[in-house]
């Protein structure tokens, strides 16, 4: 009878083990991939950013001389960067998240023609970047982009300009297509929201008197908060990411008016070979986007209460 | 409303609050402002498909936005023969395929002993997972770079396939997590009596039942990996691996004075979405609503 339990127990926790095991393995090629390339890699970079450090030499430690750095010497244009990717996030979340927000709206009240409406709005999302980019340097070159030549046209000869060459203008060219670019990716989300308000509710309301615009504001909004929450927090870290259409339009000019961080990480590199510096954006960065990210998160949680 | 009452049961409900907009004029108004918005949405890319097809006269001046009067497929001959864009088309469709192909079958195999096997620790190993989702992309990329560049591993296709599959993993198990807490759990207990392992369970039992999920995951991803720049930017230098995003940077410095080849050049990148898209529009919001309403 004790041989036999203890068989047992000791066969029990042979197969504990073999499913132990069996679980590392189903989880192993993921861990494999996401551990090197993300998690690994940002350690790297979170110590590294205390080097001085060009990249293939060992490099001198030197404590948080780069972060301080980076905040003082206004010859690396972090502050710049920082400036215009906050730029980009404000107009993100207060002209590009409204208007995505009325479309969703308008579309979730059933208008003839409403799935053909959403499809064309979501489209620009499915086109590269880089793409977009060529694309607005040609509606933008000075000469014979379809902006100056329509601007001509009404007779508005004196609003034509080098709109990605002039410090006046740049980063507006830049922000403009950025926000029309994901407007649809927003008013999708909050689509599938709207989508989600019961026909109840709404037919409750509307027999209390309310009109359209009563129905979404009292209604429909407090409803997808959850979805707006997400939009808002994926707007800010997408601003802060930045890189493709900088790239593509102004390659941060003129006169490095238009950096983001991200190009200026870039730059670093293959620029200056500062590594040290570099990885301290980088991790300047993942800092930004996760305070954003919970920061936006508590600020909907206190809108709750 | 009295209308509707007329109408069958089932569509009483769909319709019950359809359009009671009371004013005309307003109806009137907001369909002009649906059209204007597509109208907008839809020009880049009538834009990019007649300037691709136009002469450098058309474009300078004669004929800016109409079709063009003579139809020049020799744009596209030298996009793909000068501007090497059908050897960039493959490339991109080589990383993207693979990268596609391990994400999704690492993402798979992790989600399934996540959501599916009880141990202690896979709620903290999903959230792990999930920390992908909020780290931009350039986290890595000073030290990924560094490491491969002192491997030799700059300028080969797993320069890119490996990176695009991590960073695609978290989206994917995300959604791949949805689908498969739908299966009943019956099914894994069944095979366990007829004693079939976890690995037979896996493969026998639920991956066959994925495959709906697949489409959702892989159109993410195809995104992703697609129109990918800052890592193809930075860690392909030769032009023998440039994907599509680089292969168009490079070919704009080049052609800066000759639009049409570069208008082919983005129609070559581009269309073969959009199509994908004209006949599964449903399917790609869906992947959408999925990656990040459950976010």
């Amino acid at each position: 009878m004790a041989n036999n339990s203890i068989d047992l127990s000791k066969q029990k926790k042979r197969r504990d083990f073999i499913q132990g095991v069996n679980i590392f393995l189903f989880l192993l090629p993921g861990l494999l991939l996401f551990v090197s390339i993300l998690i690994a890699p940002i350690a790297v970079s979170v110590y590294r950013s205390t080097f001085d450090w060009n990249g293939f030499s060992e490099g001198t430690f030197i404590g948080l001389e780069n972060y301080k750095e980076l905040f003082t010497n206004g010859s690396i244009k972090f502050m710049v960067g920082l400036k215009n990717s906050l730029l980009i996030a404000f107009f993100s979340v207060f002209v590009q998240l409204p208007f995505s927000l009325g479309l969703a709206l308008l579309l979730g009240r059933k208008y003839k023609g409403e799935r053909f409406f959403l499809s064309v709005y979501f489209m620009p999302v499915l086109i590269s970047t880089v793409v977009i980019g060529q694309l607005w340097l040609k509606i933008y070159n000075p000469d014979y982009g379809v902006l100056n030549m329509l601007l001509g046209a009404l007779g508005f000869d004196n609003l034509k300009h080098v709109w990605v060459g002039e410090v006046k203008t740049a980063l507006g060219a830049v922000i403009v297509p950025t926000i029309w670019q994901y407007i649809g990716y927003h008013m999708l989300l909050m689509y599938a929201g709207v989508k989600g308000v019961s026909a109840d509710l709404r037919e409750a309301a509307m027999l209390d008197g309310a009109t359209n615009w009563q129905v979404d504001k009292y209604v429909v909004i407090p409803i997808i908060k959850p979805i707006i929450r997400v939009s808002v927090i994926f707007a800010v870290t997408g601003s802060l990411k930045t890189y493709d259409l900088v790239r593509s339009l102004t390659e941060g000019g003129p006169f490095q008016t238009t950096e983001v961080p991200s190009t200026l990480l870039e730059n670093m590199l293959f620029l200056r070979n500062r590594y040290g510096m570099g990885s301290t954006i980088s991790v300047m960065l993942i800092i930004l986007c996760f305070a954003f990210a919970l920061l936006i998160t508590a600020a909907f949680k206190e809108k709750d209460n | 409303m009295k209308d509707n009452k007329k109408t069958s049961k089932a569509s009483v409900d769909e319709e019950r609050y359809i359009l009671k907009e009371s004013n005309p004029a307003m109806k009137v108004f907001i369909y002009i402002f649906l059209a204007i918005w597509a109208l907008i949405n839809l020009f880049p890319i009538y834009f990019m498909f007649t300037f691709s097809l136009k002469s450098n006269e058309e474009i300078f001046g004669k004929n800016i936005v109409g079709l063009p009067k003579e139809w020049l497929w020799s744009n596209y001959s030298s996009a793909m023969n000068t501007g090497n864009m059908g050897l960039y088309f493959v490339n991109s469709i080589i990383v993207t395929v693979s990268a596609i192909a391990i994400s999704m079958m690492a993402a798979m195999m992790a989600t399934y002993v996540i959501t599916r096997v009880k141990w202690r620790g896979s709620k903290l190993t999903n959230a792990f997972f999930m920390l992908g989702l909020t780290i931009p992309i350039q986290a890595s990329i000073v030290p990924v770079y560094v490491v491969l560049s002192r491997l030799h591993w700059l300028n080969k296709y797993s320069t890119l396939i490996i990176p695009y599959s991590a960073f695609a993993l978290s989206m994917a198990i995300l959604i791949c997590t949805g689908f498969m807490v739908e299966i009943p759990m019956d099914l894994d207990e069944a095979a366990r009596i007829d004693g079939c392992g976890l690995w037979r369970t896996f493969f026998k039992i639920i991956l066959p039942l994925m495959k709906p999920a697949l489409s959702t995951i892989g159109v993410y991803s195809y995104l992703q990996c697609w129109n990918e720049f800052m890592f193809a930017n930075v860690f392909i230098s030769d032009s023998k691996h440039r994907t599509l995003p680089v292969g168009i940077k490079a070919l704009s410095g080049a052609y800066t004075t000759d639009w049409g080849p570069i208008g082919a050049a983005l129609v070559i990148a581009t269309f073969p979405t959009l199509i994908v898209y004209v006949f599964l529009s449903k399917r790609i919001q869906e992947s959408f609503i999925a990656g990040a309403v459950k976010g």
